[in-house]
């Protein structure tokens, strides 16, 4: 069961684009409704008023002219700041940002996507899960590869490199920052950041078949070194299980079709076509989000996928006994 | 015992008593575990699939998993750790506490 607010817009973590994004909007709501009184001042004066004439030279001057080009001119300062802010959150403050624009013009606005990331994460969607690769020192020439789940160290901003393998598809993470769509053959950027650890919610917000409602994704915001020594157990395969029972399970997995879609390092699983499984234990979800990852969950989800998910590219097994699949779940789960 | 009789005599079958056991826990823990991924329960959001028996009517079911009666003490041992009293089960033991347990047998039980 998820905490109220883990996917929610109007619940931004601290320090994320998300924040600066509801701050604007606070801002255009209030800016709003003062402007819409003054109106409706304006009008009830109309209305009630004795006078004759007005000047109407001078309220054009002074309310169609002056008042629209000072509201108009720091919104627009302000939307830019915001922007700025939004594409590169950390280097450089609102402020900064538009000190930049107004010294030095349009290479201000490039500039962003011109800084090397430390870490940067490449999420490809897919019907209907996301296939996730960590790029960073550590991760040698083939990243990491995972699925489903992101951390993120916290205080730090991460660039996310968007992409789809099949339909568009469009990455949200509402507590996080605005959507950006996964459009097949394109690459689109997000920088991430969070100030503060704590657990959020994603979901893809453009639709994209029949399970589009059952594709989501947890962003884990945790602590610098955590982050690292985390990545560090993700970039290695995983371990041969000393306990039979776990054996039985690892020897069922290979000997079914599972290792056909799946790959899991460090073992002969080699398939490419569903999620690498190497550290699947380690994760909040299984199936993108549907259920939570847990030994009875992860049976329910080998002999129920198409239950479960109907029309997903995963098959209900059907070739495990009860002691198979409850030992290959045991060894899934064991693999953190 | 007499209200047990009295029960009887109407036809009716009487709800078997969990001793300590809350049936409002019990949903919550239902939810909270995912017992759906396996199970149809009514009265539970969440996931459900057909992987193993419907829970509907359980207060009627004779039977657990084909072979024990179905009596609060032994469904709370069946819920704690399914593979000891039958170890070619598919269901596997999810970590429930004996407390946990007497809640999900007391929210079962509630299923007419």
């Amino acid at each position: 069961m998820n905490a109220p607010g883990i996917q929610s817009a109007l619940h931004p973590a601290t320090g994320s684009g998300a924040a600066l994004i509801s701050e604007l909007t606070a801002a255009l709501f209030v800016g709003g409704a003062v402007l819409f009184l003054l109106v409706m001042g304006l009008l009830v004066r109309a209305v009630f008023s004795q006078e004759k004439r007005v000047d109407a030279r001078r309220w054009v001057l002074w309310g169609g002219v002056v008042l629209p080009v000072a509201v108009l001119t720091v919104l627009l300062l302000y939307a830019l700041a915001v922007g700025g802010a939004l594409a590169d959150v950390n280097s450089r403050g609102p402020l900064r940002f538009v000190l930049d624009c107004i010294s030095s013009g349009a290479r201000a606005l490039a500039a962003p996507f011109g800084t090397e990331r430390p870490v940067r994460i490449e999420v490809t969607g897919k019907q209907w899960w996301w296939e996730v690769r960590y790029w960073g020192p550590g991760t040698g020439v083939t990243g990491v590869p995972l699925a489903n789940e992101l951390r993120l160290p916290a205080g730090q901003p991460v660039e996310l490199l968007l992409e789809s393998a099949d339909v568009i598809h469009s990455f949200w993470v509402p507590a996080l920052a605005g959507k950006v769509d996964m459009i097949p053959g394109r690459v689109n950027r997000l920088v991430l950041r969070a100030s503060a650890p704590g657990v959020h919610r994603g979901q893809c917000a453009e639709y994209c078949g029949g399970q589009h409602a059952l594709m989501a994704l947890y962003v884990v915001v945790v602590p610098e070194p955590e982050f690292r020594a985390w990545l560090q157990q993700q970039a290695r395969p995983a371990t041969a299980p000393a306990d039979p029972f776990l054996a039985l399970g690892r020897d069922s997995f290979m000997r079914g079709e599972c290792a056909e879609c799946h790959t899991i390092r460090g073992t002969s699983a080699r398939g490419a076509r569903g999620p690498d499984l190497t550290h699947v234990g380690s994760r909040l979800s299984l199936a993108a989000g549907v259920l939570g990852n847990h030994e009875g969950t992860m049976a329910g989800w080998i002999a129920g996928a198409q239950d479960l998910k109907h029309g997903n590219h995963m098959p209900s097994t059907r070739e495990f006994t009860g002691v198979e699949l409850r030992a290959l779940s045991a060894w899934l789960s064991s693999l953190e | 015992m007499a209200a047990s009789i009295a029960a009887v005599g109407c036809g009716a079958v009487d709800p078997p008593r969990v001793p300590g056991g809350n049936a409002e826990r019990g949903r919550a823990t239902i939810e909270r575990l995912e017992c759906g991924a396996c199970h149809v329960i009514p009265g539970v959001r969440g996931v459900r699939s057909h992987v193993g028996p419907p829970l509907d009517h359980f207060r009627q079911r004779a039977y657990l998993a084909g072979r024990f009666a179905n009596t609060p003490e032994v469904l709370v041992r069946w819920l704690v750790d399914p593979p000891r009293m039958k170890p070619d089960t598919a269901m596997p033991a999810v970590g429930l506490t004996e407390t946990e347990a007497r809640d999900i047998a007391a929210y079962l039980y509630g299923l007419e």
